[in-house]
């Protein structure tokens, strides 16, 4: 579990980048900041490793001050996964992955066989690992970010708009990927996002956020659709300007046992199954989320 | 030409020297400026003062600074170090800039993740830092090299045995092929530090290359046709 308790920090110029930020994000969850630029998110994030130091208030780990862990250590102990990757460009991808266990000093065979495991755990295939970062696809660059973010069995994986900077089609394959290694790995993600839709995708927690990091809402992507506390958050999710909000369309006939549902705007969104012309239901669940499944064809995302 | 057959030992005598003059300034010159360009890389006013030095440095003519410096540093005049001294000055003055550009062309990204993922500041700078700024230093380094090469000749007219006896001979003695000689061994010898040093290059920098290679080699085949 990790705790802000009133943190704040102001830069020497008197900006405050975050202002009182107090939330609990639970252990073995998704938890995701998501807000606009300059929202402060990313400084929330970076706080947690030490990467930023608060001003004033309190970031426990496991009732633990991190103010007293000396930086490096703590960073080693933690998982980071940023947009472009931020792969070593002259460090081959099994050394990328080992990096965070070469610096703890596992010896080279160990680090090395663990980062072929590694490979396989994010759907990459062991002979990429002697190719160098600038010879892969911009998701495969991504899947070994993750892997070297993972490489030291981390207990928290902070992840920095990881996916910015790749295609839709790969983003949504990776999004998917994130979600099976949470499920198979069971490890506390902190994930930022400018992106709504796949804070709400990945989030058991989604934590909106206004200027200065202040929290518009905080809780599960069904509480915060089902009841948006105020018109930012409205109009953050899209509610306000009927995205979220859809009908079945009149014009379109249905084909087989699915009809056509249009958004507030008159705009196609999607289909939903109506078996006998009755819509049908679902509970909504985390394990109910719909995961690709071709996430192991990864050769070339 | 029978005058170079028969001069060759004394030749090749005179470009062991000459060697032995250069290196030092070359590798010193490399060594000091990465300190000093990194510094430059990161601060604002550092940066505005080193390079500035640096270019005022470079165009005071070798002669004068050979005759200068004792003068400055309090070393005597036919002191044979003052040499390697102002070839040194020369060579930090032309790296610093490379040696700051080096620097500044690691990205931030790269930098940041480095740390984020737990390197300490001096293994982030032997490991990360200084890999990635290599092939920008490198070429500071080709530059450098040609320079220190052709200014060592200066040394024979302070004394130092170096191949500028042979000009500084051959318009005494208006003996034209001397001269040329010189030329041309000092043409060699750059030439030569200059396959060792990119040779060296290419050893310690295999990432360097390879992107090319593989961006040209996957490019569809009817393509380049």
């Amino acid at each position: 579990m990790i705790e802000f308790r009133s943190v704040t920090k102001q830069y020497a110029d008197g900006t405050r980048a975050v202002s009182e930020f107090s939330a609990v994000i639970p252990s073995r969850k998704t938890t995701v900041f998501v807000g606009s630029s300059g929202c402060g998110k990313t400084t929330l994030l970076r706080m947690i490793n030490r990467m930023v130091d608060p001003t004033e208030g309190v970031i426990e780990i496991d009732g633990h001050d991190i103010a007293a862990t000396e930086p490096v250590a703590l960073r080693r102990s933690i998982g980071y996964v940023m947009q472009n990757s931020g792969l070593l460009p002259h460090r081959r991808v099994i050394d990328n992955i080992a990096t965070v266990l070469l610096l703890t000093r596992v010896p080279k065979a160990e680090a090395h066989a663990r980062a072929l495991e590694l490979l396989d755990t994010v759907g990459l295939d062991r002979a990429l690992a002697n190719r160098y970062p600038g010879e892969l696809s911009g998701g495969q660059q991504q899947r070994v970010g993750v892997a070297r973010g993972l490489a030291a069995n981390p207990n928290i994986l902070l992840m920095d708009e990881p996916f910015g900077a790749v295609d839709p089609i790969v983003r949504t394959d990776l999004q998917a990927e994130t979600i099976r290694l949470q499920r198979e790995l069971d490890k506390t993600i902190v994930f930022v996002t400018h992106d709504i839709d796949e804070a709400f995708l990945l989030g058991d927690q989604v934590i909106i956020l206004e200027k200065g990091a202040t929290i518009a809402q905080q809780g599960s992507p069904e509480e915060i659709l089902a009841n948006p506390a105020s018109d930012f958050v409205a109009s953050f999710i899209g509610a306000d300007r009927g995205k979220r909000r859809l009908t079945v369309s009149a014009d379109v006939p249905a084909r087989g046992d699915d009809v056509l549902l249009i958004d507030a705007g008159g705009y196609a969104a999607g289909v939903i199954s109506a078996p006998g012309g009755k819509l049908a239901s679902g509970s909504a669940s985390p394990k109910s989320r719909s995961v690709s499944n071709k996430t192991s064809q990864a050769g070339d995302a | 030409m029978d005058w170079v057959w028969r001069s060759l030992p004394m030749i090749w005598g005179l470009v062991v020297d000459h060697v032995a003059v250069s290196v030092p300034p070359i590798i010193l010159g490399f060594i000091l400026s990465i300190p000093l360009g990194y510094w430059a890389s990161r601060s604002r006013v550092a940066r505005a003062i080193l390079l500035g030095l640096g270019s005022v440095l470079y165009t005071i003519p070798a002669l004068v600074l050979i005759v200068v410096l004792p003068v400055a540093l309090g070393t005597a005049i036919l002191d044979p170090q003052n040499l390697l001294r102002a070839l040194t000055v020369y060579a930090i003055a032309i790296m610093v800039r490379s040696s700051t550009d080096a620097f500044s062309s690691v990205s931030d990204d790269v930098r940041e993740s480095a740390r984020a993922i737990g390197y300490s500041g001096v293994q982030r700078f032997f490991a990360v830092e200084l890999p990635l700024a290599g092939p920008v230093l490198l070429a500071g380094v080709r530059v450098v090299s040609v320079s220190t090469v052709s200014l060592a000749t200066v040394g024979a007219v302070i004394g130092i045995s170096t191949l500028g006896q042979l000009f500084t001979n051959g318009f005494q003695l208006d003996f034209q092929i001397e001269i040329v000689t010189g030329i041309v061994a000092v043409l060699i010898v750059a030439a030569v530090f200059d396959v060792i040093i990119t040779t060296v290059g290419r050893l310690l920098m295999p990432w360097n290359r390879r992107p090319a290679r593989t961006r040209a080699s996957r490019r569809p085949a009817g393509v380049t046709a």
